[in-house]
């Protein structure tokens, strides 16, 4: 019987079966921030216990950073209490921190891939939910809250229960103008918001083969919002290429055996799925939320849709999502007004996506009285696209070019929308005053339709620009 | 600070219940994400469902969590789908910390699911007709007493009995008084150091077992 890649990283994990019948799995890399930790190492504190194995934990500060001004300490007291806690705990324990003055800081899913942390065949674990983004190199990479981030420390394993696993094959070629995001952020239209709960979702077929590192890891950082904890993308030679060379990659002979590993890892022919999903590449548009959950999505030149012709289920959820976006059923989402315009977040803020808004963006000017900003996902990538004059462009088109950091994708940093604006962004989550204010309104779209939606000041097609 | 209790078994949740309306409550919702700047769990009770609560001004919506009539209710019933997106304990913790000891829903979130069962927060799933019974029954009579039976896999209110579903292994832990984990985590670290030494990524991708 022909195993998936889950079966293999799962077993090779797992310590024991518990008297409650999770499994103990252990946890290869375990990864760190400022918001969910501190309480962690307070717990552990309380238990009298150290942690067990600091060498395999890596932290970053990312969520409270301000992106302008980074001098100390921050003028936000409770921001600043929460990175000196960060300092103290990860200093105490031994454990890895990437500070500004590493040169290395960012957001967490965006610097474990890029300093070659990440790899395949690994658990890894962090306190927050998109920790799914490092599925994209063949891990098993799940979120967790701060009781499981204390286990962890205390233990480098956690109490979990084996997911069912159900393979999404993306068929066929994505049109110009369409992009990872497009893919899953259909694939979360169809499969519904809690379509994944208890499942581990693989992303195969040639979308997703085609895709290179930083695609995949778009793809996967969404898994969660479709109710999958983990998701991934099965490694191969792209994979492997991505990791060579990089700082925490194996190193000459070394990752000639890792490779011999790694290449074992992918799912078996024939390995059994408990459920199945498939999707036509070449039907997917450019695509943007509307509502109050990401999947509350339609095609750009789709109609937004009647609540009446939803399933049951999904009504409720849509008359309210109706009542606060402000938008009426049956009228077109395309040139739905804008007043912010984001690029950034771990879903979208790598060289490659700043790339592709650049690419947009170069030569036109952002529609007057638009607020619109581009954060880099780390101090890394924001080097390598100064070096390119990547920020030049943006800031010529009269984007604002900020610091690393996770900034307006969910608002604990001073960026954020104020009142009812709607905001255009390349983020990941629409929910109802995530990105700062209560009455504030978010559009999920890829960012070339940011960019796209920023210079003409409504939501636009990128396709019309697409060469 | 972690919450001060020690480890004890859960075999029943007992008080008033607290109907709550909508599917698909993200913990954003339950906990919006400026009020987790905060190094410890202590204080979070005032922010629960803040922005659902409270107007921009500070005015009083109309809420659930506002209405004196569920003052003190303990037993919070939602729809499908609570608790998803952000990983934050925060959510299951603003709850505990304003009273909540049992959760019954139609589904839950993954994640939300392993923090409440981290923190001795049990969470029920039951039938949508059942739930919307007792919601209604609830609202109009908010006194009535809502008992959620762990051992017995049911809800019973008002002298009717309905089955409820828990996550097995975590209903077993509660039982057990198991749930806080870290002392049986702990106890394997002969096997989880084993387990560490074979696996080729932390073994210079070697064969396993020749790590010392």
């Amino acid at each position: 019987m022909g195993r998936t890649l889950l079966d293999k990283v799962w077993d090779a994990h797992k310590v024991r079966t518990l008297p409650n019948g999770k499994d103990q799995l252990f946890v290869g890399l375990h990864l760190v921030h400022e918001v969910t930790s501190p309480q962690a190492f307070q717990m552990l504190r309380e238990k009298g216990l150290r942690v067990l194995f600091p060498g395999r934990i890596f932290a970053t500060v990312d969520h409270i950073v301000p992106t302008s001004d980074q001098s100390r300490p921050f003028p936000d007291g409770l921001a600043e209490e929460m990175m000196r806690a960060l300092e103290t705990n990860s200093g105490e324990s031994g454990i890895r921190f990437f500070s500004f003055d590493s040169s290395k800081q960012g957001i967490v899913h965006v610097i474990g891939p890029e300093l070659g942390l990440t790899q395949p065949g690994m658990t890894i674990a962090c306190g927050d939910s998109h920790t799914s983004t490092h599925g994209a190199f063949g891990a098993l990479a799940f979120g967790v809250g701060t009781t499981q981030i204390r286990d962890l420390l205390a233990t480098q394993t956690l109490p979990l229960s084996r997911p069912k696993i159900r393979r999404i094959e993306v068929s066929g070629r994505l049109g110009k103008g369409v992009y990872a995001k497009d893919v899953i952020l259909s694939i979360i239209r169809r499969l519904g918001v809690n379509g994944g709960i208890g499942y581990c979702y693989e992303y195969a077929g040639p979308v997703i083969e085609r895709m290179s590192m930083e695609e995949r890891m778009t793809l996967c950082n969404m898994s969660i919002e479709g109710g999958a904890r983990m998701g991934y993308v099965n490694p191969d030679e792209t994979t492997f290429e991505y990791l060579r060379g990089r700082e925490y990659a194996p190193k000459e002979k070394d990752f000639g055996r890792a490779k011999a590993w790694w290449s074992a890892l992918p799912s078996d022919p024939g390995a059994r799925y408990d459920d199945r999903a498939a999707l036509d590449g070449g039907m997917i548009e450019p695509t943007v939320t509307w509502g109050i959950n990401p999947g509350q999505s339609v095609g750009v030149s789709e109609d937004l849709p009647d609540p009446a012709s939803l399933p049951l289920d999904d009504r409720e959820t849509a008359e309210e999502a109706y009542r606060h976006m402000g938008l009426e059923p049956g009228r077109p989402i395309l040139g739905t007004p804008i007043n912010v315009a984001f690029v950034g977040s771990c879903t979208n803020s790598r060289l490659s996506d700043l790339r592709e808004a650049a690419r947009f963006a170069k030569g036109r000017k952002v529609a007057p009285g638009l607020r619109a900003l581009v954060v880099p996902g780390s101090q890394q990538v924001e080097r390598a696209a100064v070096a390119e004059g990547l920020d030049r462009v943006f800031r010529e088109a009269g984007f604002e070019w900020r610091n690393a950091g996770c900034s307006m994708c969910l608002a604990m940093n001073p960026d954020k929308l104020t009142g009812r604006e709607i905001c255009a962004s390349s983020s990941n989550r629409n929910f109802k005053g995530r990105q700062g204010s209560p009455s504030g309104r978010t559009l999920l779209m890829s960012p070339a339709m940011v960019v796209a939606a920023a210079v003409n000041g409504k939501v636009s097609d990128v396709r019309d620009w697409a060469a | 600070m972690a919450l001060d209790r020690k480890t004890s078994r859960i075999e029943l949740v007992e008080g008033r219940g607290i109907p709550l309306p909508g599917n698909d409550i993200d913990t954003d919702r339950i906990i919006p994400a400026r009020f987790m700047k905060c190094v410890t769990f202590d204080d979070l009770a005032p922010y629960v469902f803040y922005d659902a609560r409270f107007g921009e001004d500070g005015s009083k919506k109309d809420h659930p969590f506002n209405d004196p009539r569920f003052t003190g209710a303990s037993i919070l019933i939602v729809g499908r789908n609570f608790g998803c997106g952000s990983s934050r304990e925060h959510a299951p913790q603003a709850l505990y910390r304003s009273g909540i000891r049992g959760l019954v829903g139609e589904s839950f979130a993954e994640i939300f699911s392993d923090n409440c069962a981290g923190i001795g927060l049990p969470i029920a799933a039951a039938a949508a007709e059942d739930l919307a019974a007792l919601k209604a029954l609830v609202a109009e009579l908010p006194r009535t007493t809502v008992a959620l039976d762990l051992e017995r896999r049911e809800l019973r209110y008002a002298g009717r009995a309905v089955p409820v579903a828990f996550a097995e292994q975590a209903r077993r832990a509660f039982l057990e008084g198991s749930w806080d984990s870290t002392r049986e985590l702990l106890s394997a670290e002969k096997e989880i150091r084993r387990v560490a030494s074979q696996l080729p990524y932390l073994n210079q991708f070697r064969a396993s077992g020749d790590h010392p």
